[in-house]
C-alpha cells in the first residue's frame, strides 16, 4: 500500500516536472566546458541566435554517452554537436551533409574544409575555430636562458639547458608539462616532440631518431616538475610561481595573460634536428541526422561561421576564427600575447606542420593512447626506450590497419594503412 | 558546534581521566571532518589570486565573486529545484521497493533468497557509466528521457542496495520473538509489524533515505546524459568544474556541498534523535 | 494468503525493478565482454589482462580497500561508541560526525587537493611554522606511496560516516538490559563492547562492510584529483578504455572484474558475519 502510495505521489511529482520542450536547439560540446567560457559563449556568441541556443558542454564521458544514444535510438535532442576534429571523425556516419550550408560572404579556410570531410565527399562537418600549442614563461625564467638562445628559436637542447640552470639554481624544477589525466600531453608526442625528432609521426614512431627524442624529453623531465603528472592546465601553475615554463594548449594558458599580462611571454614551441615540429587544433560543428530539427541546426552552424560570432568565439574561448573574419583592434591580453607566437611558430623558417590524423574513425583514442603508453613507460615508468618503442610501435601498427588510414602530413602519403617502420 | 564543556557525559565508570580522554577523542574527530570543510569555505571565499598563492594564511578574504558567479547562473534555481525533486523521488522509490524487500530477507528463509542477495549486490558493484548507454537508448524510446521520473529510477537503482542491506540489517537485529508476542496477543501480521517494529527501525529507515537522497544529489554522470531540459544541479553547473580555473572549482564544491548540509541538518532528528524509542 | 508466498511477495516490487533498469542494460553490456566483431570471443579479456596497467590497476584497488575499510570500521566503530555514550550534545556531535554523507567524491578530491598540492594549505602551514623553506612536493609521480597516504586520508574523511550512521542506528536496538545485566556481572567497558556490542552489531556490521568493500572498489574521481595516473585503479581504467580509447568490450570486461572482486568480497563478509533470522532475547 505505501509502495503504490509512493508511486503514485512519485509519477505525480514527474508530471508536475515535465515542461514543454522549447524549440531552442540543442547544441552538444566538449569545447569552452570551462565554467566560465560557457557563460561567455551563451551570453556573448549565441544570444544572437534567432530561435535561441541550449548550449551544453559536456566531459567526455556524457557527451559520448548521449550522443551514442541519441544516434543509436535514431532520435534525440541534440541538434549540433561541436568538438573537435579527432572526436567528430568517430562518428563519421552519423552526420548529415553540411555542403547546401549557405556560405556565401565568408571565406572558410580549404585544407580546413577538406578536413571535415573526413575522406569522404560530403561535408560532415564545418570547421568551427582552431588553436595551437605554445610555449609560456614567467619573465623571471628569462634570466636563466642559455647564453646565445633566441627564445624565438629555442631547440629542444637549449630548452633542456635552460631548464637545468633553473632547477639548479632555484632548487626546484620549474619547467611544465600538462601530463596529468585531463593534459593535452600526447598532442605535444605527437605533432611536437616526435614530428621534431624523425620527421614523422607514425612510419618512423620507433626509428633511432624518435628515440633520441625521448631520449632529449626523459633529460627535460629531469628538470620538470614531478607535480606535472597532475597538471591539467599550465596557466594555474604559471600563476601559482609552482612552474616558470611551460607547454600548453592556447586556451589553456590564457587565464595567466588576462590575469597577469605583465608577468609573462609566449614563445614557439621549440625546434628539433628535423625542424620545428607543431600540430593545430580544429574545432568543427556537425549535425547528427538524428536531430530533432535539421533545418534549425544547419542554421545554427551557418551563424557560428559569421564574422561577428567567430570574432565572439575568440574572445569567449581563445580559440582562433577559421575564416577571414577580421580581429578587432582592442583584444584582451592573451590573444594580445599568443597571437604573435603562433605566428611565430608557424612562419618561422625552420616550421614543420604536422597534420590532425585523417581516417582513423573511432580508432582515434586508441592512437592517443599508445603515445601517452609510450610516455608513461619510458619516462614515468622508466622502462628501456628501446622496448618500449618497439612494443608500442606493435599496437600503433594493428591501429593503423584496424583502421585503415594512410598516412597524413608530416608522414609521406601511403597506399593502403600507413606503415609502421 | 555547541559548547562541548557544558556536556556532561554519562559514562558510569569513567573518573576525570576518562572524560577527559572521551572529549579529547571527539573535539579530534570533529576537527578532522571540520578543518577540511573549513579550507574548502576559505577557498570558495578568496579571491582568484588568495586562492593560486602562496603561503596562505588559511584565513577567508571574505571575496564573494567566485561564488556570485554561479549564483548568476541562468537557470540555477530550477537545477535546484530539479535536484531537489530528483532526490525526493529516488528517497520515496528505494524505501518503498527496497523496505519490503529488506524486511523478507531478515524473516524468512526461502529458496532464491542467495540469488537476490547477489543481484542487489551486483547493481551496487557495476559501473554505472557504463550502464547509462542501454540506459539512454531505453529511455529515449520509451519517453522517460530528460524527466526527473526517469533520472530518478536510474538512482534508485544506485540506492536500493543501500535501502536492501540496511534495512535487512536493522530488522535482523530485532527479536523474533517481539514480534511473535504481538501475533499472539491477538495482533496479524501487518498489525504488529506497524506498532512493534517500524517504531524500532524508523531511524535506520532514516538514514537510508539520507544515504539515498545523497547518492542521487551528488550523481553527475547519468543527471548529465539523462536530463537536458531538466538538468540537475550537479549536471548543470559541477560537472565542468574539472576543467575549470582553481577559485571556480572552490566556489563550484562549496555550492554544493552547503544545500546538503543544510539537508542533513534538517533531518537529522529524524536520523538520530530517537533513542528514547528505541532504548527499550 | 499462504505465508510461504509472502516473502516472494515482498520481494517483487524489487525484483521487477532491478530486472527492468539493471539486469536488462547489464546483460547488454556484460556480452560485450566477450565478444569481438558480433561474435564470441576471449579476446576484450585477453586485451584487458595483458595491458601492461592491467596488474597495477588490479593491485591498487585490493590494496586501497584492504587498508581504507578496516581503518573506517575501527574509526566508525570508536565515534558510534563514544556517541552512544553521551547524553548531551549528541545530536550536534552526531551531526557533525556525519557531515562527510553529503559530500560527494569529486568535492572531496578537491579538497585535499587543495591541502596536499604545492602551494596547498599544508605546505602553508608547514613554511608558517618555520619547518620548511621551500614548499614540498607531496604528490609528486616518484612519491607513489604518498599519493597512497592522501587517497586513504581522503577516503576515510569523507566515506567513514556511512559506516558510522549503519552501525549507529544498529546500536540504538540494543537492548540497554544487556549492558546493565553485563554490568551485574562485573564486565568492564571493554568486556562489554567484545561480549555484547560487537555480536549484537553483527547484522549492521555485514551491511557496512559490504556497502562500504564494494563503493571501495569503484574508487576513482578521488585518486584522479590527487594522483593524476599514477596510481591506476580499476575504475579509472574501465573509464579510459569506455570513454578515451573507445573500446566497449575492453571496458566491459574491466567492470566484470569488478564485479568479480566485489562478489567475493560480499560472500567473505556472509559467510564471516553470518546473520541469524532475527535477533534472539
Amino acid at each position: 500500500m505505501k509502495t503504490t502510495k509512493t508511486l503514485l505521489g512519485a509519477a505525480a511529482l514527474a508530471l508536475m516536472a515535465a515542461v514543454p520542450a522549447q524549440a531552442q536547439v540543442l547544441f552538444w560540446s566538449t569545447q569552452a566546458a570551462p565554467v566560465e567560457e560557457t557563460q561567455k559563449m551563451r551570453e556573448d556568441v549565441l544570444a544572437g541566435f534567432e530561435g535561441g541556443v541550449d548550449f551544453q558542454p559536456q566531459e567526455v564521458g556524457p557527451f559520448i554517452t548521449r550522443l551514442e544514444a541519441e544516434i543509436s535510438a535514431g532520435s534525440g535532442n541534440i541538434g549540433v554537436v561541436g568538438a573537435l576534429h579527432g572526436d567528430l571523425s568517430t562518428y563519421a556516419d552519423a552526420w548529415v551533409d553540411l555542403s547546401d550550408v549557405d556560405l556565401s560572404g565568408v571565406a572558410v579556410s580549404e585544407a580546413f574544409l577538406e578536413l571535415g570531410k573526413l575522406g569522404t565527399d560530403e561535408q560532415k562537418y564545418l570547421p568551427w575555430m582552431q588553436a595551437n600549442y605554445v610555449m609560456a614563461a614567467n619573465k623571471q625564467a628569462l634570466e636563466y636562458l642559455p647564453e646565445g638562445a633566441d627564445i624565438n628559436a629555442l631547440t629542444y637542447d637549449q630548452l633542456v639547458d635552460w631548464a637545468q640552470a633553473m632547477a639548479e639554481d632555484t632548487g626546484s624544477p620549474k619547467f611544465g608539462f600538462p601530463a596529468g589525466p585531463q593534459g593535452l600531453k600526447h598532442r605535444f608526442f605527437q605533432g611536437f616532440l616526435i614530428p621534431s625528432f624523425a620527421g614523422s609521426t607514425v612510419t618512423k614512431f620507433a626509428s633511432d631518431e624518435a628515440a633520441a627524442g625521448w631520449e632529449v624529453f626523459k633529460e627535460l623531465w629531469q628538470y620538470t616538475n614531478p607535480a606535472s603528472t597532475n597538471y591539467a592546465f599550465m596557466q594555474e601553475p604559471l600563476l601559482s610561481g609552482d612552474v616558470w615554463v611551460a607547454f600548453d594548449h592556447i586556451a589553456r594558458l590564457a587565464d595567466a595573460f588576462n590575469q597577469r599580462p605583465d608577468d609573462f611571454v609566449a614563445f614557439p614551441a621549440p625546434a628539433g634536428p628535423m625542424g620545428r615540429g607543431f600540430m593545430p587544433v580544429l574545432a568543427g560543428v556537425a549535425v547528427p541526422a538524428s536531430a530533432p530539427d535539421v533545418e534549425a541546426a544547419k542554421a545554427l552552424v551557418q551563424y557560428m561561421l559569421q564574422p561577428d560570432t567567430q570574432v565572439a568565439t575568440l574572445l569567449a574561448t581563445n580559440f582562433y576564427p577559421v575564416t577571414d573574419a577580421p580581429l578587432p583592434a582592442e583584444l584582451p591580453a592573451s590573444a594580445r600575447a599568443l597571437g604573435p607566437a603562433i605566428t611565430a611558430m608557424t612562419t618561422s623558417a625552420d616550421a614543420l606542420p604536422a597534420l590532425l590524423p585523417v581516417g582513423l574513425g573511432d580508432m582515434g583514442g586508441q592512437f592517443n593512447q599508445v603515445y601517452t603508453d609510450t610516455f608513461e613507460r619510458i619516462v614515468l615508468g622508466n622502462q628501456p626506450i628501446a622496448d618500449v618503442l618497439a612494443q608500442q610501435a606493435d599496437t600503433l601498427r594493428s591501429v593503423m590497419e584496424q583502421a585503415n588510414a594512410p598516412c597524413w602530413l608530416p608522414d609521406a602519403p601511403s597506399e593502403g594503412p600507413c606503415p609502421v617502420d | 558546534m555547541s559548547n562541548p564543556t557544558v556536556d556532561v557525559p554519562r559514562t558510569v565508570s569513567a573518573g576525570g581521566a576518562g572524560r577527559f580522554l572521551i572529549w579529547a577523542s571527539i573535539v579530534l574527530l570533529c576537527a578532522w571532518v571540520l578543518v577540511p570543510i573549513y579550507l574548502l569555505m576559505v577557498n570558495a571565499l578568496s579571491s582568484p589570486a588568495q586562492v593560486s598563492g602562496f603561503p596562505k594564511s588559511g584565513l577567508p578574504g571574505f571575496d564573494f565573486a567566485s561564488l556570485q558567479f554561479f549564483a548568476g547562473f541562468a537557470g540555477v534555481a530550477k537545477a535546484l529545484w530539479n535536484s531537489i525533486l530528483v532526490a525526493v523521488l529516488t528517497m520515496a522509490l528505494s524505501i518503498g521497493i527496497g523496505a519490503p524487500a529488506g524486511y523478507a530477507l531478515s524473516r524468512f528463509d526461502f529458496p532464491g533468497k542467495e540469488v537476490f542477495r547477489m543481484l542487489v549486490v551486483m547493481t551496487r558493484a557495476f559501473p554505472l557509466p557504463l550502464l547509462a548507454l542501454p540506459l539512454a537508448v531505453m529511455f529515449i524510446r520509451t519517453g522517460l528521457d530528460d524527466t526527473a521520473l526517469g533520472l530518478a529510477l536510474v538512482h534508485t537503482v544506485l540506492a536500493i542496495p543501500f535501502a536492501v542491506l540496511i534495512t535487512f540489517s536493522l530488522f535482523s537485529g530485532i527479536p523474533l520473538e517481539l514480534e511473535e508476542a504481538a501475533w499472539t496477543l491477538g495482533c496479524n501480521r501487518w498489525q504488529a509489524f506497524q506498532r512493534v517494529v517500524l517504531p524500532l527501525v524508523l531511524p535506520g529507515i532514516a538514514a537510508s533515505a539520507v544515504f539515498a537522497f545523497t547518492i542521487s544529489w551528488n550523481e553527475v554522470f547519468a543527471a548529465a546524459v539523462l536530463t537536458i531540459e531538466n538538468r540537475t544541479l550537479p549536471a548543470f553547473l559541477i560537472q565542468n568544474l574539472n576543467v575549470s580555473p582553481l577559485h571556480l572549482k572552490f566556489a563550484g564544491g562549496a555550492a554544493m556541498v552547503i544545500p546538503a548540509l543544510i539537508f542533513i541538518f534538517a533531518v537529522r532528528k529524524y536520523l538520530f534523535a530517537m533513542w528514547g524509542i528505541a532504548n527499550r | 494468503m499462504p505465508a510461504r508466498f509472502l516473502p516472494y511477495l515482498m520481494l517483487l516490487p524489487a525484483t521487477i525493478f532491478l530486472l527492468v533498469f539493471f539486469v536488462y542494460p547489464f546483460i547488454q553490456i556484460a556480452i560485450l565482454a566477450v565478444t569481438q566483431d558480433g561474435g564470441f570471443s576471449l579476446q576484450p579479456i585477453t586485451t584487458m589482462a595483458t595491458h601492461w596497467k592491467f596488474n597495477a590497476a588490479l593491485g591498487w584497488t585490493v590494496l586501497l580497500a584492504a587498508v581504507v575499510v578496516p581503518l573506517q570500521l575501527v574509526m566508525a566503530l570508536s565515534m558510534a561508541t563514544i556517541v552512544t555514550k553521551l547524553k548531551t550534545g549528541r545530536s550536534t556531535i552526531l551531526y557533525i560526525f556525519s557531515i562527510p554523507l553529503g559530500l560527494s567524491d569529486l568535492a572531496a578530491g578537491i579538497v585535499w587537493l587543495a591541502i596536499f598540492e604545492q602551494s596547498g594549505f599544508l605546505n602553508s602551514m608547514l613554511a608558517g611554522l618555520g619547518v620548511i623553506e621551500q614548499p614540498i612536493l607531496f604528490l609528486g609521480y616518484q612519491n607513489i606511496w604518498v599519493i597512497f597516504l592522501a587517497v586513504v586520508l581522503a577516503e576515510l574523511w569523507r566515506a567513514t560516516a556511512i559506516v558510522m550512521v549503519i552501525l549507529v542506528s544498529g546500536m540504538g536496538l540494543i537492548p540497554k538490559e544487556y549492558y546493565e545485566a553485563g554490568e551485574v556481572f562485573g564486565a568492564n567497558g571493554w568486556q562489554r563492547f567484545w561480549r555484547i556490542t560487537l555480536p549484537l552489531l553483527r547484522p549492521s556490521l555485514q551491511s557496512a562492510l559490504i556497502l562500504r568493500t564494494l563503493a571501495a572498489f569503484e574508487v576513482f574521481a578521488v585518486v584522479t584529483a590527487l594522483g593524476g595516473t599514477t596510481l591506476p585503479v580499476l575504475m579509472g581504467e574501465t573509464f579510459n578504455w569506455q570513454f578515451a580509447m573507445q573500446d566497449r568490450n575492453v571496458a566491459s570486461a574491466y567492470a566484470l572484474v569488478i564485479l568479480g572482486i566485489s562478489i567475493a568480497a560480499t560472500l567473505f563478509f556472509l559467510r564471516a558475519l553470518r546473520v541469524p533470522k532475527g535477533a534472539t532475547i
